[in-house]
């Protein structure tokens, strides 16, 4: 397998332009003769479909929902990283390309988040441009505030629901492609499988979620921007219908997928209330921003938060890692909340909850100031526990959110797979093994608006246009894997419905390959998924007879399938990575106060997963990480 | 606690539909409202039966695909809520619930729950943005915009497109939806370039897919889960009476 990086020669700053030079262009008369396939649309794929769509280029675009504007980018709350340096507080590129780094726990390439914050900049002009209504001063001029991770402020914001004003103006822009014709909108479809001919990707097989229709479309490039895979573990703060099938298809037809296991937990999110609860809610992390976490010093101390004395609370993320204190990095901070719950101070229904408390602020800055601010989360989080977070602290704790782990892709944001890309959250490439906060939007939107339809062209001018079309037998075979594939989903009708499935999946890669590992646990895991697999296939019981019609469970039950595969591979990461880093913390690597205790020597490398089949172990490759503008360094915000 | 639901269910576009009752015990006040929809679910599916479909994606009341009429009102009984957001504790014991899809000319029933929204995408297409292309964006602080302005434009920009408007007027009008998207735009130097063509363009469209005019019941305003004014409606009509006015 050919895992090479691609990435330019010469200095670090100059490799992107230098890279851009050299990229092969496609004139634009030849432009309009090549195809090329976007799956998803949300941040990632929407800025990618709109901008090729402006450069020329024949899209087609692809979503499971009914529109473009309600991808799960839709979701984020707190903002976008950009090195503008507005505040005049020092920040600069190479401060976060650093921040970056250091918050990836040095397991990210350098050359690609360098080229991230690069362009982060850029992002910031486009939106708006596009007439995002940012955050602003009484005079006029953008308004920043500070994230997680850095000690600069630099995040951009739109009240608490940034991720919906940018995905609005990426889908605008989508939309008015889709009026000129450049772009075909493909909502309620489903990409099921992928077509290799001669090695280069080709194609997709989708459903039409409306009338199950299975149909087949060739391209000369397929682009895959479909999220992560956060809801293998079931509850998340992922969108319900958020799922792995488009990327672990590219997987299965020749794909690597790079570091399964580095997955976030964003440690403030709503508790889990009861057996029946359907999904997580985020709380952001702009709110650590006025808010102190703590919970009671003394274990089981059930006094209601109002009458714990100040000299009996521990705010333990001021008290540990005083430089950053409650802006301490997600893993960091979500680590550190499991510990004080482990330990018997956790708050609330089953002590797993610790408290975000805005007394204080409340009392320097006054409760309009606060609403200002967070006025729609408190809302929201009101609505869902019934309690009011002016008058008493917010309970917390930490959930799974985001993955850094992806399909592999080069410096092109291409897989190993010729004219395969993967954008956005559904590629390895930038986090290492830990996302800093207001990234995520950054990254989706860099690799779509700024990168991919650079990189692209590249490929494409080697390309005869229209090779292969959807009558080559390639299409035939995939399509029959699919159609054979819905037909034994329907046909097992057995007595478990798919949730139970799910949620009994998601709570064993909780457990064993959530926020702490160990080897045991993790073996453990290895034992039960394809066991729990083997049981899936044949006592799933998937209603609505044929698959021609509109079939919610049929959805469901594909996607729980394929992470059904997906959850062992997770594991079997999580076990080979014999060290703690970022938000992979393996119990037996961890420094005498709980830290992650990385390995350098031998793991400071991505590991890269090769199919072999559903019930053989995937094949492990690496791509070695060179550090040579930053000394890899014990991560610390002490 | 114990609840009644009447649910509307039609297999496809082309069924007659009706109200099926379903009894649901054992509901807690800590669920949400479609957590209670998927506890009837799985009891409807481990007995043989089909799930009642219905969109949901976020949970959280930003996507906008829930879409549910709940006691004939829009996305419920709590202002400012959107279905997915909505707790049984806005409910008691013995409650009879009446669960019906949108119904409006421009969202045909697709099953059940699930209406077909595409209309809305069409509107967009039809003028909702900025005409601008990547890469020639120039630095994003060389306009100031005054914050009074940014955070209208930004109160009109929250709409999430979940048709509640359209499902809670009388004349299934789209004015608030397009009024919301048209103002958000206008309170901004960048959008007002092309404002008086968008107003046009998009009532057009508006009208090409079915929906309604507007007689100023206020409907729409009552039950949007984002709380948009209905001034987004004036602001848009007086831009559409000026460039009728100015091209004829």
């Amino acid at each position: 397998m050919n895992l090479d990086s691609n990435i330019p020669s010469g200095p670090l700053e100059k490799k992107w332009e230098s890279r851009r030079f050299d990229l092969k262009l496609v004139n634009p008369a030849n432009k309009r003769k090549y195809n090329i396939i976007v799956v998803g649309t949300g941040l990632a794929g929407g800025s990618a479909a709109a901008t090729l769509g402006e450069l020329g280029y024949n899209v087609k675009a692809f979503c499971h929902n009914d529109s473009p504007r309600r991808a799960h980018s839709i979701a984020a709350q707190g903002g976008i990283n950009a090195a503008k340096n507005y505040q005049g507080d020092g920040d600069s590129v190479f401060r976060l390309f650093y921040d970056t780094i250091k918050g990836g726990d040095f397991r990210a390439r350098e050359a690609n988040v360098y080229r991230l914050a690069e362009v982060s900049t850029n992002i910031i002009d486009q939106c708006v441009a596009q007439g995002v209504p940012f955050a602003r001063e009484y005079g006029g001029y953008l308004a920043n505030r500070s994230f997680g991770g850095a000690q600069v402020s630099r995040t951009f914001y739109a009240r608490g629901q940034t991720g919906q004003q940018l995905l609005l103006g990426c889908y605008q822009a989508l939309s008015r492609q889709v009026a000129s014709g450049q772009v075909k909108m493909y909502p309620r479809t489903e990409m099921l499988d992928i077509v290799v001919v001669d090695g280069h990707a080709r194609g997709i097989i989708t459903r039409n979620l409306v009338t199950g229709k299975i149909e087949r479309h060739a391209a000369d490039a397929v682009v895959l921007a479909t999220g992560g895979y956060g809801n293998v573990f079931y509850l998340s703060t992922n969108a319900k219908n958020c799922n792995v099938t488009a990327a672990f298809r590219a997987y299965k037809r020749g794909a690597a997928f790079a570091n399964p296991c580095y997955t976030q937990i964003h440690p403030t999110c709503i508790p889990v209330s009861g057996d029946y609860q359907s999904k997580l809610t985020l709380m952001s992390e702009s709110l650590r921003n006025d808010g102190r976490i703590w919970v009671p010093k003394k274990q089981g101390d059930t006094r209601a938060p109002g009458d714990i004395p100040e000299s009996e609370r521990d705010y333990y993320l001021e008290r540990k890692y005083p430089s950053f204190g409650n802006l301490a990095p997600r893993d960091v901070a979500s680590r550190a909340a499991k510990e004080a719950c482990d330990d018997g101070r956790g708050v609330g229904p089953g002590g797993l909850g610790v408290y975000l408390d805005f007394a204080d602020s409340i009392a320097r800055l006054g409760e309009d100031a606060i609403r200002q601010r967070y006025g729609n989360l408190f809302h929201m989080y009101a609505k869902i526990t019934g309690e009011d977070p002016y008058k008493s602290p917010m309970r917390i704790y930490p959930a799974v959110h985001y993955t850094m782990g992806g399909l592999w892709v080069d410096y092109h944001l291409m897989t190993n797979v010729p004219g395969l890309y993967a954008i956005g959250e559904a590629n390895f490439s930038d986090h290492g093994a830990n996302r800093l906060g207001a990234s995520a939007l950054m990254q989706g939107l860099a690799d779509g608006y700024f990168v991919l339809p650079y990189t692209i062209s590249d490929y494409l001018a080697s390309q005869k246009p229209g090779s292969v079309d959807d009558q080559h037998a390639a299409f035939d075979a995939c399509e029959t894997d699919v159609r054979e594939r819905v037909a034994k989903l329907l046909d097992i009708n057995g007595k478990r419905t798919v949730d139970s499935f799910h949620r009994e999946l998601g709570k064993i890669i909780w457990d064993e390959c959530g926020m702490a590992r160990n080897k045991a646990g993790l073996k453990q895991a290895l034992q039960k998924i394809p066991a729990l697999r083997e049981e899936f296939w044949e006592n799933v019981c998937v209603p609505g007879g044929t698959g021609e019609t509109f079939n919610q469970s049929l959805e469901k039950a594909g996607r729980v399938a394929d992470f059904m595969e997906f959850g062992e591979m997770m594991c079997r990461d999580a076990l080979v990575r014999e060290e703690s880093c970022g938000g992979h913390l393996r119990e037996e690597h961890q420094t005498a106060d709980g830290e992650a205790k990385r390995d350098d020597e031998n793991f400071c490398h991505a590991t890269a997963w090769e199919f072999q089949g559903v019930d053989k172990a995937p094949k492990e490759h690496r791509e070695p990480l060179e550090f040579e503008n930053v000394e890899l360094a014990v991560r610390s915000y002490k | 606690m114990r609840v009644t639901l009447h649910v509307w269910r039609q297999n496809g576009p082309d069924d007659k539909g009706q109200i099926v009752r379903y009894p649901l015990d054992d509901v807690s006040e800590h669920m949400s409202f479609l957590e209670m929809l998927d506890v009837l679910n799985e009891t409807l599916i481990e007995s043989g039966d089909e799930p009642v479909a219905f969109d949901h994606d976020c949970r959280e009341g930003i996507c906008g695909a829930c879409s549910l009429m709940i006691n004939g009102v829009a996305h419920g009984p709590q202002a400012g809520t959107t279905a997915c957001q909505l707790h049984m504790r806005s409910f008691k014991d013995g409650d009879e619930i009446y669960i019906e899809p949108w119904r409006a000319k421009a969202f045909p029933v697709i099953k059940d729950l699930v209406v077909d929204r595409s209309a809305f995408d069409r509107i967009i297409s039809a003028g909702g943005y900025v005409s601008v292309n990547t890469g020639s964006a120039q630095d994003a602080n060389l306009v100031p915009i005054g914050k009074d302005d940014a955070d209208e434009a930004f109160d009109y920009a929250t709409c999430i497109g979940c048709g509640a408007c359209v499902a809670s007027c009388k004349n299934a009008s789209a004015m608030l939806f397009v009024g919301a998207k048209f103002s958000h735009l206008e309170k901004l130097p960048q959008g007002q370039v092309e404002a008086d063509r968008r107003a046009t363009a998009m009532v057009e469209q508006m009208d090409i897919e079915g929906f309604g005019n507007c007689t100023n019941q206020y409907e729409c305003q009552a039950v949007c889960p984002k709380e948009i004014k209905v001034d987004a409606i004036a602001r848009l009509n007086r831009a559409f009476s000026r460039s009728t006015v100015k091209n004829g």
